[in-house]
């Protein structure tokens, strides 16, 4: 019994890969263990202390760039989500610019315009071969050389830009303005009704309605005509320069303009190559065919070559982003107060935790980078054949 | 670059640094030089000069220490630390020393591990304005924006002062020196606030110093000094008395140029502390002339004040606080015997 249990461990395929495996696993379990027993034992023979009581300490530092209140009484988790809204914010925004330079530079690409294709073409080749670091000091530095507040320049009357960021009016939400906003939901829920029941007609009809058009006009003239209903809600609050700084209004800063440019240039670069590469990807045959069945060009576009030609985009464009949310770090070098900079530096600094708060910061870019993967791989499915192709 | 350091010292911390534990003080002898951290650059009190020498009060520290252990002040490698990283360089066991213009605090003593052994300039946190804004105090500044190097005890004073006294502020947060000193004079910021000797520091480097006024409200404690591991007193003692050996040779009157002359002198501390009444050194752990070769080597601590940092120099800092306690300054040795 014993022996040929022994001998299936050895001689029997499968029994001897679960072995294996639970060997290894088990070898790397155990080595984890070590290193983790190390390194406590290591600070608590430094005398350094450790854990995490520490982020429900005061953090007795200000951030002047964030979306939510925080002041030097704040304790240090919540400059941890202070930071984390900042990651998050340049990240959306940024794949949001990046994906519409890219997008149309990757179009440009192929245009049969000579003197278009060649900026796109110098642009791609400049951006994608200096380093991501370098432009974005290049455009800090560009911004902090606007004018001085006191010479800020003035746009339509009421926006200033200096080299302290662009002030502009802040809107000042009244009594009923929640109305004007529930008109515009209620406006898209009836035009994404409208399509269906539109394109349900032209089904079985043929005939075709201008479906854009018309659901344009009631997003846009829904909010306008409640806004004006309602007796217009909504006040500007202006900035207004007094002793050293503008006061009232809002300001986006120039450490954010500068992560921005950077980051959506450098990475729009690449995406525009994937954008020409899937477009590329679609055989010259399934643009003859829907020439030849009449449709027009801007549908040849839009029905048949951007739906194929998504496949081949989204698993590159998902890296893209990932590799855009990840670089967002570099804010650290021109004080761009994201989650590296304010928790990850300054925090990390007042408390001396900088193990603890390395992985607290590693393990938040990996469920950040995880979750976007988990959104783009389920709109990647979304754009591939079904059924049998 | 800084966080790569840094995660690369954690590295160290996680494997752990077997020639930690040894006594740091065998170390640095079998090493045959001394491991100092240093500023990147802080002109007067850390900074390469054009030879790539180098120089200033708190690098003078790290020489004297060398020259009590060695007797040669130049055998010290210097390892350019951040603000962020300095103690975890040296907790890792990276450098032997730490002497860079960091400010003695409690929970920098206490928690960090680290031992403060001394203090080398005292300091404290003030602003600097440019003229043309027409500010005289630091009351005025209400609403203005403050470049602000990132990770020091700075921050935290910053906030206090101004909640304090009820005023708003925008913090521009910076990295190093260079790039506060780039925002500051780009007008990014309208005040720029650190330590009143690194404000001297980096007015000295401007292209119009005089333009830049440095205002009177000095709203902290900074007391500056070097700092070892905590849990090597023997090591710890060598560099405090390196510190106070030239401290103590101001005191006395003894400089670079006199020391073999004060070697005839009749008072027995002066005998003392240059060894010529032997037994001191050996206490330490080095040889009786450890002190002698400081003051020979570095010069006492006034020597180094002015070479580096005094009213001849271009950062132009007064002795002031930093004067002997005789001469109504808070500079205080314990007596050598």
């Amino acid at each position: 019994m014993q022996a040929n249990f022994l001998r299936r461990l050895i001689f029997d395929e499968k029994s001897r890969s679960l072995l294996i495996q639970t060997l290894v696993i088990g070898l790397f379990a155990s080595l984890i263990y070590l290193i983790a027993q190390q390194t406590a034992y290591n600070l608590e023979k430094r005398g350094i202390s450790s854990g995490f009581d520490f982020l429900h300490v005061a953090a007795g530092y200000d951030i002047s760039i964030r979306l939510i209140p925080f002041t030097s009484e704040d304790t240090h988790l919540r400059a941890y989500f202070v930071g984390l809204l900042n990651t998050l914010m340049i990240a959306v925004c940024g794949c949001f610019l990046a994906t519409i330079i890219g997008f149309l530079v990757g179009v440009i690409r192929l245009s049969s315009n000579w003197l278009f294709r060649n900026i796109a073409y110098v642009y791609v080749e400049f951006t994608r071969n200096v380093p991501v670091l370098v432009q974005i000091i290049l455009y800090y530095s560009i911004l902090l050389h606007l004018p001085k507040i006191k010479q800020a320049i003035v746009l339509f009357d009421n926006f200033y830009l200096t080299n302290r960021g662009l002030y502009s009016p802040q809107p000042i939400f009244k009594d009923g303005f929640s109305i004007v906003i529930w008109s515009l939901v209620i406006a898209i829920a009836i035009s994404f009704f409208l399509k269906r029941f539109l394109k349900n007609k032209q089904e079985s009809t043929g005939k075709q309605y201008p479906i854009f058009l018309i659901n344009s006009a009631i997003i846009i003239f829904t909010p306008i005509i409640f806004y004006y209903i309602m007796g217009m809600p909504l006040e500007f609050d202006s900035p207004v320069l007094k002793g050293f700084n503008f006061k009232g209004g809002m300001v986006i800063r120039p450490e954010f303009l500068g992560m921005l440019f950077g980051l959506s240039i450098y990475t729009a670069a690449f995406i525009s190559e994937t954008v020409r590469s899937g477009i590329i990807s679609v055989s010259k045959g399934q643009r003859e065919a829907s020439q030849a069945l009449g449709l027009k060009s801007n549908l040849i576009m839009r029905l048949i070559i951007i739906p194929q030609a998504l496949r081949v985009i989204i698993p590159p464009l998902t890296s893209q982003y990932l590799n855009l949310t990840k670089n967002s770090s570099l804010g650290i070098a021109i004080g761009y107060a994201d989650l590296v900079h304010g928790f990850g530096g300054i925090s990390l600094n007042q408390t001396g935790r900088a193990i603890e708060i390395m992985l607290i910061v590693m393990l938040t870019y990996l469920t950040i980078s995880l979750t976007i993967s988990f959104f783009m791989n389920i709109y990647n499915k979304s754009v591939q054949f079904k059924g049998n192709a | 670059m800084t966080k790569i350091k840094s995660l690369f010292v954690s590295l160290v911390l996680t494997l752990g640094l077997s020639s930690a534990f040894a006594g740091t003080l065998d170390t640095v002898k079998d090493r045959g030089k001394l491991m100092c951290g240093s500023n990147t650059g802080l002109a007067g009190f850390g900074n390469p000069n054009d030879a790539g020498v180098w120089e200033g009060i708190d690098v003078d520290v790290c020489r004297a220490v060398a020259a009590a252990v060695f007797g040669d002040s130049t055998a010290v490698e210097f390892v350019p630390t951040t603000s962020k990283v300095r103690f975890t360089v040296l907790q890792s066991g990276e450098i032997d020393m730490l002497s860079r213009n960091t400010t003695w605090t409690l929970s920098r003593d206490v928690d960090l591990g680290l031992e403060f052994v001394g203090v080398n300039y005292y300091d404290g946190q003030g602003f600097m304005v440019n003229k043309s804004l027409g500010v005289s105090s630091a009351m005025e500044l209400d609403g203005a924006s403050v470049c602000i190097q990132v990770g020091t005890t700075t921050e935290m004073n910053l906030a206090d002062f101004f909640k304090a006294n009820s005023m708003s502020y925008e913090s521009v947060p910076v990295e190093t020196n260079s790039e506060a000193d780039a925002a500051y004079t780009a007008g990014r910021c309208d005040v720029y606030t650190t330590d009143a000797s690194g404000l001297y520091a980096s007015r000295a480097g401007y292209p119009d110093p005089s333009a830049h006024v440095v205002l009177p409200e000095i709203i902290s404690k900074e007391p500056l000094g070097p700092a070892v591991r905590g849990n090597d007193s023997e090591w710890a003692d060598v560099v405090r008395w390196s510190l106070n050996a030239m401290i103590i040779g101001e005191e006395l009157g003894i400089n670079s140029g006199n020391v073999e002359a004060m070697k005839g002198s009749k008072n027995p501390e002066v005998l003392r502390l240059l060894g010529v009444e032997a037994g001191y050194g050996a206490q330490l752990g080095l040889s009786d002339d450890w002190a002698a070769n400081i003051l020979t080597q570095v010069g006492n601590y006034s020597e180094s004040f002015e070479k580096h940092i005094g009213p001849n120099t271009p950062i132009n800092i007064q002795r002031g606080l930093n004067a002997l306690y005789s001469d109504g300054g808070i500079l205080y040795a314990p007596p050598f015997r």
